[in-house]
């Protein structure tokens, strides 16, 4: 790996303490990703991204911030990522997934607190995360109380932007979002000094429609008989789109798609015949979290699915292109950012339950596993009616909780270990 | 071919031998899981072969927490798979399973003999043997001191659900001069209550068989019949059930 000890300086990190990131994540990514077997070689191009998560895509966002660029982070795939790239700045994701964070942010939060959120603000204030360092506004969301109290705290550090989130999806709750999006627009346009015209903001759209059209395809071959790639690789894929640029990974995600057009014409499968096939719902696996995929794949089963804000809700629906003035595109980002994304944020929320069910049968599911992290409440209430309606609909579902740690690895193998049996008896 | 069953949980290890015809249990073993699983295992083998058989004339199958610890085991299952095969066998093929365990308690739906649902209490020990166990210590009691003593008292609330917080009432309530009988006897009732509480989250029938360490236990069947307002079925060799199913299963 190339030495970015420099640059971490200069951004003010906590190097000495970033060291003991960089000396853990190789091993863990070694176990969990270069142990399987007959990976396609596309993976290759995501395999170095994440060997320096911290150095080429941060490198790139220096390199911009150098020629006057501004760079936007966010927290939540109801943001829409068009309006920073219409104004120029690039956008990324910040959720994280590591346990390496969360004692970081328990020190400012209370320990019932869900440890995405507890990571993220541990990221920002132990300054061991070159994203958090170079983010230039952060944008955050008050979809969950988590979240929303969260922000009062990291604002103490960092420049944040907070969008009011709806709770409902009146008419009324659409007008709002619109024009929440309307002075975000404004709001980065003021950051960068860019004025954003129709002409970029509809690039943007057309942009970012690829990189969900490219994932798109992906998940379409997780419907065959004979799964061409693992679980564990989409969700790495997924994991990088949030903070990629948006150009390349669309065309990697492109390339490996060819490979795997040919994998699926000799019916080439990573899966035994045996696997039995599995569709994910909950919350977001933030990068590094490979967790829940590792302990279902290494026990056999096949991750084909994840209605997750780190899967399907991320890119299963394209934007309208079809606007020309500001105010109409702002209206499809409205259609597709509120109209699209079932989150447990919102009341009620049984298009969630309706996309689960259809999922499972597209992905032909042999069961449901419903994975929430630790001390979401919105998520785990709303457990009950994931578990109750699908047992109605006859699909074979179990729930779990689990956070950033390893503690539980052994009690999750069980759980999951004992679905999988049950699945195939 | 004669069929071994081996459950290393966390408290106690067991395990079966069964026919050629897997209908009968030709021998049980039951000790404490130690703090090594791979010793146990050890002495598991030996006494497995002590019976007069070579390994080569067995087929066994291990589970619970220590499974992995089992190098000479044929294959491994979970604990839930496992109890519920041995819960049929032992009690017939309709049942909502009831497995209270050291670390975990778990309720297996079982529908004509198939594993249908489960559900596992969580991380905390609430509803567990560790619970009673934990109690037991504070009390200066053993586990079957503590069941005797129990026997004998009223029924009082303990109302903390969390191990830890409960550990400090008895203590207040020791404080208090409450008799032991009666504190022993709120301790039981509380796990039931838990137990009763994990049950209800599923979709099961009244058919409800207990397996694991507490099917000898009078007063916790006696008090689980009274909060399920149905009677809870048991024979003495439902600790076994977790062993016996993992015979039964070998493929
Ligand atoms: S789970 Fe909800 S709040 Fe979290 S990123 Fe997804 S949409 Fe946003
Ligand atoms: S997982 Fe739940 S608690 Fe955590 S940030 Fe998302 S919605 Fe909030």
């Amino acid at each position: 790996m190339a030495d970015y000890h420099k640059m971490w300086e200069a951004l003010g990190m906590d190097v000495k303490t970033h060291d003991l990131l960089c000396e853990a994540l190789p091993g863990a990514f070694g176990d969990v990703y270069l142990s399987q077997e007959n990976r396609p070689e596309g993976m290759d191009y995501f395999n170095m991204v994440v060997a320096e998560i911290h150095g080429i895509r941060p490198a790139e966002l220096v390199e911009h911030k150098k020629n006057g660029g501004k760079v936007v982070g966010t927290f939540c795939i109801h943001v829409p990522d068009e309006i920073p790239v219409a104004a120029g700045a690039i956008a990324t994701g910040l959720c994280s997934g590591s346990q390496f964070w969360v004692p970081g942010g328990e020190k400012k939060l209370p320990a019932a607190t869900c440890p995405l959120i507890k990571a993220s603000l541990g990221a920002r204030f132990d300054r061991t995360c070159p994203f958090f360092r170079l983010a230039d506004m952060f944008v955050g969301e008050n979809t969950c109380d988590g979240k929303k109290k969260a922000w009062e705290i990291l604002a103490e550090d960092a420049p944040m932007y907070i969008m009011d989130i709806p709770q409902m999806k009146r008419p009324k709750d659409y007008a709002h979002w619109e024009d929440e999006i309307h002075g975000y627009l404004k709001k980065c346009e003021e950051l960068t000094g860019n004025k954003v015209t129709p002409a970029k903001l509809r690039e943007a759209i057309i942009l970012l429609n690829k990189k969900r059209k490219a994932l798109q395809r992906l998940a379409e071959f997780r419907k065959l008989d004979n799964v061409p790639i693992s679980g564990k690789d989409v969700l790495l894929i997924t994991q990088i789109a949030f903070y990629d640029d948006p150009a390349r990974i669309t065309a990697m995600i492109n390339k490996l798609c060819d490979e795997l057009d040919e994998r699926a014409k000799n019916n080439v499968s990573v899966f035994p015949k045996s696997a039995k096939r599995i569709l994910l719902t909950g919350t977001p696996l933030s990068i590094p979290n490979w967790k829940v995929h590792h302990i279902i794949e290494t026990l056999g089963g096949a991750v084909v699915c994840e209605e997750m804000c780190t899967g399907i809700r991320y890119y299963e629906k394209c934007v309208d292109e079809s606007g020309s003035t500001i105010d109409e595109m702002i209206h499809n980002l409205t259609e597709r950012y509120m109209g699209a994304i079932h989150c447990a944020c919102f009341t009620p929320n049984f298009e969630r339950i309706d996309d689960i069910k259809r999922l499972a049968k597209e992905y032909k599911a042999d069961g449901v596993i419903d994975v929430n992290l630790k001390f979401c409440n919105i998520y785990d209430t709303e457990g009950y009616f994931v578990e109750r309606e699908l047992n109605n609909a006859g699909i074979p579902v179990l729930g779990i909780e689990t956070d950033y740690t390893d503690q539980d690895a052994e009690q999750l193998k069980t759980r999951i270990g004992a679905f999988l049996e049950m699945l195939g008896n | 071919m004669l069929y071994a069953g081996i459950d290393i949980g966390s408290t106690a290890a067991k395990a079966v031998l069964l026919n050629e015809e897997r209908n009968k249990i030709l021998a049980r073993s039951l000790m404490p899981s130690g703090w090594n699983s791979k010793e146990t295992a050890e002495d598991i083998l030996t006494w497995l072969l002590s019976l007069g058989y070579s390994k080569d004339e067995l087929k066994i199958v291990a589970t619970g927490y220590g499974r992995v610890s089992v190098p000479y085991a044929d294959s491994t299952l979970t604990e839930i798979t496992c109890h519920g095969k041995g819960a049929s066998f032992l009690g017939g093929n309709d049942l909502t399973v009831i497995d209270i365990g050291g670390q975990d308690t778990k309720v297996i739906l079982l529908k004509n003999g198939r594993v249908i649902d489960f559900v596992m209490n969580d991380k905390c020990s609430a509803g567990t043997g560790k619970f009673l166990e934990v109690m037991a210590n504070r009390m200066g009691l053993t586990l079957s001191e503590f069941f005797t003593l129990a026997e004998k008292g009223r029924d009082i609330k303990i109302s903390s659900m969390c191990t830890v917080f409960a550990e400090s009432e008895i203590v207040s309530l020791m404080g208090l001069g409450t008799p032991r009988e009666d504190i022993a006897c709120g301790a039981v009732g509380s796990v039931v209550a838990k137990v009763a509480t994990l049950i209800s989250r599923k979709n099961h029938t009244e058919n409800y068989f207990l397996t694991g360490g507490f099917c000898e236990s009078a007063l916790l069947i006696r008090k689980l019949s009274e909060v399920l307002g149905s009677e809870v079925k048991t024979v003495p060799d439902a600790r076994f059930a977790g062993a016996i199913g993992a015979a039964l299963l070998w493929k």
